[in-house]
């Protein structure tokens, strides 16, 4: 059943390319964004380029994370989704790995190629792909809480924001600690196993809430 | 309930199989709440909905497997054809459907040689069409229908009815909100007026 709802979402992904392309496209802008403004001191570039990096995914996330209920809502299917005999649990982890695979692993796929950009050294770059294919999945998994409890409200992707950004500090400090920690010659494995914590904790609560607030938003 | 006002109450009965039953009222009586609640997605203020005696609520995803519900909104994909929309709706009611069938079901609810055409390309009609294909795959015994005659033609309305003489006959159920009398030869015809 999982696989039917994944291959779905993925189908209409594919349908849909320029959405997850705007996502993307979003992602390298604002992170090229910095190195012209802030000017080509090597030093400094280095220091904001995690920071930066992560914050950028943050907002990226945001773009996405309105359609991951909005059309299927809109169009009826969501009802029909949510009256298969099957756990809504699994459902919105289906749903929500297929947001992730369309809309954020293209993301932590380009971020080393923005690294260089701030002239990160390879191993800078290994923990700020590690970080981001760690901390990416949770940005999803949160994330779909809001777009959840958001659906069917008018200015909802304000509303997202607003509820979902503060929740995504804790990923945010640490994906962002851990690669700074590499940069200043400290071990990044403690931020990592954090963020590593902070997924396995996702991965069984989003979910859950997540069913339980499109339960209310359907009705 | 639906916010702070009531819609309708002492709203009671019991359906045996082979019985189909019209709801009928004026706009905004409630119609479409009431096949929510008998679906699952709304939950009654007060009173139960029961299916083979237990609780539709304590029964859970198991009373889905019994069910299809056709809504207002058409619940079909734009951006798939009408196969792909109709294989995967089967797919996630835990039913595999393969390409052929996809097509048979397309051909008898008069989709013929449509089944590859995006949905969006579709008239309203016929895109009520594929949402109603979604019966014939399903073998559920409740069929759950909200107004679905709106925007169909007269060929497609004797097919409704006779796709639900059929589904009668077989010792199912059908519970529809329409303001449009279908007219059925078979099974045990019951009405059911909102008042407002």
């Amino acid at each position: 059943m999982l696989r039917w709802i994944v291959w779905r979402d993925l189908m209409l992904a594919w349908r849909r390319r320029a959405d997850a392309l705007s996502t993307l496209f979003f992602f390298v802008i604002v992170v090229s964004l910095f190195p012209l403004g802030i000017g080509p001191e090597a030093e400094l570039l280095r220091s904001v380029a995690p920071g930066v990096v992560w914050v950028a995914a943050l907002l990226a996330s945001m773009l996405s994370l309105g359609r991951l209920f909005a059309n299927d809502y809109q169009d009826g299917t969501l009802e029909q989704i949510m009256m298969t005999p099957q756990p809504l649990y699994l459902i919105v982890l289906g749903k929500v790995a297929a947001q992730w695979l369309t809309s954020e692993l293209p993301l932590v796929c380009i971020a080393p190629l923005l690294g260089v950009q701030f002239g990160l050294s390879n191993k800078t770059v290994g923990v700020l792909l590690i970080t981001l294919l760690l901390g990416t999945p949770v940005l999803s998994l949160i994330g779909s809480i809001g777009a959840a409890l958001t659906l069917g409200l008018r200015s909802s992707s304000v509303l997202i924001s607003i509820l979902v950004l503060p929740l995504y500090i804790p990923i945010l400090i640490f994906g962002a600690g851990a690669v700074e920690a590499e940069i200043i010659g400290m071990t990044a494995a403690s931020h990592i196993y954090l963020l590593g914590a902070v997924f396995v904790l996702a991965l069984i609560f989003a979910p859950w809430a997540t069913a339980a607030a499109l339960k209310i938003s359907v009705e | 309930m639906r916010g702070e006002r009531k819609i309708f109450s002492n709203v009671g009965f019991s359906l045996q199989s082979g019985t189909y039953l019209q709801v009928t009222g004026a706009n905004g009586s409630g119609k479409t709440s009431l096949l929510r609640i008998l679906c699952g997605l709304l939950a009654p203020a007060e009173g139960a909905v029961k299916w083979d005696g237990a609780d539709i609520h304590s029964l859970g995803e198991d009373y889905f497997s019994s069910l299809t519900f056709i809504g207002h909104r058409h619940g079909i994909k734009d951006e798939l054809t009408a196969a792909e929309n109709l294989r995967i709706s089967a797919g996630l009611s835990g039913i595999e459907v393969d390409k052929t069938t996809a097509r048979e079901a397309l051909a008898r609810i008069g989709l013929t040689g449509r089944d590859s055409v995006p949905a969006r390309l579709l008239s309203e009609g016929q895109r009520r069409r594929v949402s109603l294909a979604r019966l014939l795959i399903t073998n559920s015994r409740l069929w759950l229908l909200d107004e679905i005659l709106t925007s169909l033609d007269k060929v497609a309305i004797t097919l409704v009815r006779s796709l639900i003489e059929e589904h009668l006959s077989g010792g199912g159920i059908a519970i529809a909100a329409t303001h449009q009398e279908l007219e059925l030869s078979a099974g045990n015809v019951q009405r059911l007026e909102l008042a407002t």
